[in-house]
């Protein structure tokens, strides 16, 4: 018994320092944010900045545009499989466009930024820890959090919302494909009926969650990155880590968010 | 007044002692070599030294400030006047040898571009990499990075320079012309040099004075004369280079011994 106590006290020290550290780490990213932020900050954070909106946004599009159009089709198919015995083939279109705004595209677009992005953050950040360039920034009189976080933590926040609305756009158009070939029904009136089954309120909590999720996938992976003492095989393991914690958190907020916007959205 | 004091200071890893109680004064203009064996605390020592790391009790102070209690905004003021040269480079690996050395004169100073190129290739000069600056760091050999590393720490014009191993994995003829370079560089700028290393001829070469360190305690501190001519038995079989046991196969013998019988494998 002693031993299960300690080894429960123990996780959940493990957890709460995790957390703790989560915590302290966004607060000194949302203290430094100004730094990277274009005229008002320093023009290299800027510059930085910049160059990993590339990475995470631009790089990523056609991986997450394709996911998106494959997601749609998929999600077309099933739902015109049971819909079809109904005759409520038209319920489909409300099922990509309302499921894609809400739901999959700010999902489907944080697994693939987790994957590509959070890894990247962690790998660098722990190489740089293993090989002391993080220890010389510190000794240079720099902040890493501020150097190495705030100009990913800006990209992260304009990029995968950006890349939602994209995968948004994706999912639905994978959606008309299908129902042209399979109802004949013309992408000009498919559109139409998409615009008038979403409101502006689903636009608007699927970026809300992507924010959010964007936080998570910088943070944990940062923070992953930060943590790293050894060699080579430390960068590794946190790269996993970094991809199946961040993954995980992802679908606990989306919980929390949809549970949330579902319980104010009744009133 | 001592530019660096070290109080007292112990460190503990986990309930393991690391530092025991040090005590050094290191005065202006003076080449402190902080001599030992592997694992004798010279590294962890160097770290406090730098406020990398929070001491269990006791205090470095530089420049009256203590570095490992002090405020963040102390730090960075005490960190503008130190230049670390560390065992491997730790240059960024994604800036340019000239953005290495340019980096902090950038953010910490407000000189005209022009201004900074021309302190840059100075610096670069200086080291002996005036051709080089264009290069990324893993475009260099291993003496080309530590000098790198020395043109990023004299960037700023600091008063007291550390190196961490500077000879560290690099062969007997370049490893002579680093300890030239350290020596040439304090004649020239009248910096406090700290160099922590364990090869006996450049500690030789290049201090005023040796503190030898063993398990975390100062065996000595004095001139070169003074160590070379101690008759302490561990500082004695560290300078003749005498194995742990004379006379009987050392722990790493023996254990190769067991392995060959097959002993290790439990054959």
């Amino acid at each position: 018994m002693p031993v299960l106590t300690e080894s429960v006290g123990r996780k959940t020290l493990t957890y709460l320092d995790y957390v703790g550290g989560l915590s302290t780490q966004l607060w000194a990213a949302l203290r430094a944010m100004g730094t990277s932020l274009p005229i008002v900050g320093n023009r290299y954070r800027w510059k930085a900045s910049v160059d990993q909106m590339l990475q995470i946004g631009v790089s990523a599009l056609p991986m997450v545009g394709l996911m998106a159009m494959c997601s749609g089709f998929i999600l077309a198919m099933q739902g015109a499989s049971e819909l079809r015995r109904f005759g409520a083939m038209h319920y489909v279109i409300d099922l990509v466009a309302v499921g894609f705004t809400r739901e999959m595209g700010p999902l489907l677009t944080a697994i693939a930024v987790s994957g590509r992005s959070g890894s990247a953050f962690a790998a660098e950040i722990g190489t740089m820890s293993v090989t002391e360039e993080i220890d010389a920034l510190r000794v240079m009189a720099f902040e890493p959090v501020e150097f190495v976080l705030a100009p990913k933590y800006l990209a992260a926040l304009i990029m995968v919302p950006c890349l939602t609305v994209a995968s948004n756009v994706c999912g639905i158009l994978a959606g008309g494909i299908f129902m042209f070939f399979s109802t004949h029904l013309g992408l000009g009136l498919y559109l139409h009926y998409v615009l008038s089954s979403i409101q502006l309120r689903d636009v608007i909590s699927g970026l809300i969650k992507s924010l959010a999720f964007a936080t998570i996938i910088v943070h944990v992976g940062c923070l992953e990155g930060f943590r790293v003492r050894g060699g080579p095989d430390a960068v590794g393991r946190s790269t996993t880590t970094a991809v199946v914690k961040s993954t995980f958190l992802v679908i606990v907020a989306d919980v929390i968010f949809t549970a949330i916007f579902y319980f104010t959205g009744k009133h | 007044m001592a530019i660096i004091s070290i109080r007292d200071l112990i460190v503990e890893y986990d309930g393991r002692r690391v530092l025991d109680r040090l005590n050094l004064d290191i005065e202006p203009g003076e080449t402190m070599v902080l001599l030992g064996g592997s694992g004798s605390g010279k590294s962890t020592l160097l770290r406090q030294i730098l406020g990398l790391e929070r001491a269990h009790s006791g205090g470095a102070f530089v420049k009256g400030i203590d570095i490992t209690r002090c405020s963040q905004a102390e730090l960075r003021l005490v960190r503008r006047s130190i230049g670390v040269a560390f065992q491997s480079g730790a240059l960024f690996n994604s800036l340019s040898v000239k953005d290495n050395v340019a980096l902090a004169l950038r953010e910490h100073t407000a000189l005209a571009p022009s201004i900074i190129d021309l302190m840059v290739w100075m610096n670069l000069a200086a080291v002996g990499l005036a051709e080089f600056g264009h290069l990324h760091p893993q475009e260099l050999s291993g003496g080309m990075k530590k000098r790198a590393a020395v043109a990023r720490a004299i960037a700023l014009d600091p008063e007291i320079l550390v190196f961490d191993e500077p000879s560290a994995g690099l062969d007997p003829i370049v490893a002579a012309e680093l300890d030239e370079l350290i020596l040439l560089l304090k004649k020239a700028f009248q910096m406090t040099v700290i160099v922590v290393t364990h090869e006996l001829s450049s500690a030789f070469r290049i201090a005023d004075r040796i503190a030898m360190l063993y398990n975390g305690t100062f065996l000595a501190t004095g001139t070169k004369d003074e160590i070379r001519n101690s008759q302490h038995p561990r500082i004695r079989q560290f300078l003749d280079r005498v194995p742990d046991k004379m006379g009987e196969p050392s722990e790493v013998a023996a254990s190769f011994g067991k392995y060959l019988r097959g002993e290790e494998a439990g054959l």
